[in-house]
């Protein structure tokens, strides 16, 4: 004990520096991106910057209205949600329920090789074989699309989706399996009234890790949504989601100007927005477990 | 074989018989958990399922029940004759089957609802939703838990002591309407209180209600069962009788030993 004190206490206060610094990091890029991105508000109106309709940031003057970005990253995250949500969570109530072991292994395994592969790739793949298919198949005159990008977006948070809900059904304990069987409900009455119940917390968090993946997604959809900072009134159009802005943009800003700050801003608006879907995500985990 | 030999004289109660067990073989794998089970079990009355740690009494509730095939690679042989009719045989829907020989399992598993929705879901998922609260309050009477519960009926099952959420456990499995109550060591994760309150439950329920108790708990099994089936490891059936002879006067030695303590 004597000899231990000593290294334990060093190790602990390791561990904690490690911890604080961190959090400090963590700290110091939100710091930044405010400091870069909220001088836009002395040369352009906060007003006009939320709810302004276009963004023309090289024009003269300048549109810097985040609107038709902000409901391009929507229209992605939604539509790979709808995409990815059924996929996903099927898929892993068929992995953790249904499938025989070998079944379930090979499954989960490539779960996980699917999220190994790189952004660019997937954008790649997305370029060469989802645009053309959207193109015909909707007759439209560019394939590019927020469908395009949904399409890739929801297959790139399936991995994610799909190991987080398993988890969470495989965590609901047998005990609540066998009961239910035992009371002569039938496996999928277990299924939806027992186990997915138990497992809710897990899966929206699941959901909303999805979401968070689209959401941040930058290189697919740059490559796949068109670009356009129109504000989408069908998912057949193309859009101009707020990351592939910032990405395609940084490149040309003038570094301190006011489309330096914008892109600031908009990285300002993602940040809100992220942070916005992780308390929902809380919210309901928090609701779902009241009852338990 | 000796145990045979005893098994064969299984004395037919005094009653009708509602389950009737042959040659009862089950394999978990390879491993044999229980030998040539022959068991006839009275309606209407307690039998209990004694023995040593691991010596095939939750293998045999889950046989009567067919729990066992979630299990992967167990496997039943030989007949287990419920009214009559072979429930090991594939036109018996194990469903069905469940619904008439209800269980209550060893450690209180409650399911992460309020306490109503613990007992209306063998009644949800059987379809049987007309007049849901009066049957949710008649299987709550018949537990002897309602009076403890009636004001509390929308909070969570969790938030009840253990001995109330057993209670509470068998309430669901009666609200389906079982005839048949399987019970694995029911008392054993419970205070001698609460163990009291299950075990005068178990002798009210039994005026109508065929109960099967596995118990290690010799006092409980004296105290609680009309029959008494002694099994012994290796998943034989060494003795079966009325409880008041088997502790009385057993008539295997290994049974009288297991009895006094000097086994097991
Ligand atoms: N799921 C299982 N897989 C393999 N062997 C099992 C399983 N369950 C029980 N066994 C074995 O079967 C025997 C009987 O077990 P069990 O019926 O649980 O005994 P008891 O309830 O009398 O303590 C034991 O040897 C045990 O190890
Ligand atoms: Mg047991």
């Amino acid at each position: 004990m004597g000899l231990r004190g000593p290294k334990e206490t060093l190790i602990r206060y390791f561990l904690f520096a490690c911890a604080v610094t961190s959090i400090v990091i963590l700290l110091l890029i939100v710091v930044f991106l405010f400091r870069e991105g909220l001088p836009l508000f002395q040369e352009y109106g906060l007003g006009e910057f939320i709810s302004g309709k276009y963004w023309y940031p090289t024009a003269e003057p300048p549109d810097f209205g985040i609107l038709p970005l902000f409901l391009g990253s929507l229209w992605v995250t939604v539509g790979a949600l709808l995409i990815a949500v059924p996929l996903g969570v099927g898929a892993a109530i068929y992995i953790a329920e249904v499938a025989p072991p070998q079944v379930r292994d090979l499954l989960k395994s490539l779960a996980e090789l699917l999220a190994g592969i790189p952004s660019v790739v997937y954008g790649f793949f997305a370029l060469v074989l989802v645009v053309p298919w959207v193109k015909d198949f909707f007759d439209l005159p560019i394939g590019k699309t927020a469908l395009a990008a949904s399409m890739i977006l929801g297959v790139m948070a399936l991995p994610t989706i799909i190991s987080v809900a398993e988890d969470a059904l495989t965590a609901v304990p047998k005990s609540f399996r066998e009961a239910s069987l035992a009371l002569g409900a039938t496996k999928w009455q277990t299924i939806r009234r027992v186990t997915v119940p138990a497992a809710l917390s897990g899966i929206s968090t699941a959901v909303i890790l999805g979401a968070g993946r689209a959401v941040g997604e930058t290189m697919t959809v740059l490559m796949v949504s068109g670009m356009s900072p129109i504000i989408p009134r069908t998912f057949l159009q193309p859009v101009r989601p707020m990351t592939a802005t910032i990405a395609a943009e940084i490149g040309e800003a003038v570094w301190g100007g006011v489309h330096y700050h914008a892109l600031f801003a908009i990285g300002i608006a993602l940040f809100l927005f992220s942070f916005a879907i992780n308390l929902i995500a809380d919210w309901i985990s928090q609701r779902y477990r009241e009852v338990e | 074989m000796m145990s045979d030999t005893a098994a064969m004289e299984t004395p037919p109660p005094m009653v009708e018989t509602i389950i009737k067990v042959e040659d009862l073989n089950f394999y978990y794998g390879s491993f044999q958990a229980l030998r040539h089970i022959p068991l006839e079990i009275p309606k209407t009355r307690v039998t209990a399922i004694i023995g040593p740690s691991g010596c095939g009494k939750s293998t045999f509730l889950k046989v009567l029940n067919r729990m066992f095939e979630i299990i992967p690679g167990a496997r039943a042989e030989g007949k287990v004759l419920f009214w009559g009719r072979n429930i090991l045989s594939r036109e018996v829907d194990p469903v069905d089957l469940r619904r008439q020989i209800g269980m209550v399992f060893q450690k209180p598993n409650p399911f992460p609802k309020s306490i109503f929705e613990n007992v209306a879901y063998g009644l949800r998922v059987n379809g049987k939703t007309s007049n849901l609260k009066e049957r949710v309050e008649w299987a709550l009477r018949r537990a002897a838990l309602w009076d403890e519960v009636k004001d509390n009926l929308h909070r969570s099952a969790f938030e009840l002591s253990g001995g109330q959420q057993q209670r509470l456990c068998i309430a669901r499995a009666l609200a389906v309407e079982p005839q048949v109550l399987l019970m694995d060591e029911p008392c054993s994760a419970l205070d001698p209180l609460a163990t009291a309150k299950i075990e005068d439950l178990i002798d009210q329920l039994k005026r109508e209600y065929t109960v099967v108790i596995v118990t290690h708990n010799m006092q409980q099994a004296a105290r609680v069962s009309d029959f008494a089936a002694v099994f012994l490891t290796g998943g034989e059936l060494v003795e079966y009788d009325e409880t008041k002879k088997i502790f009385e006067n057993p008539k295997d030695k290994r049974v009288e030993d297991y009895i006094t303590g000097k086994f097991g």
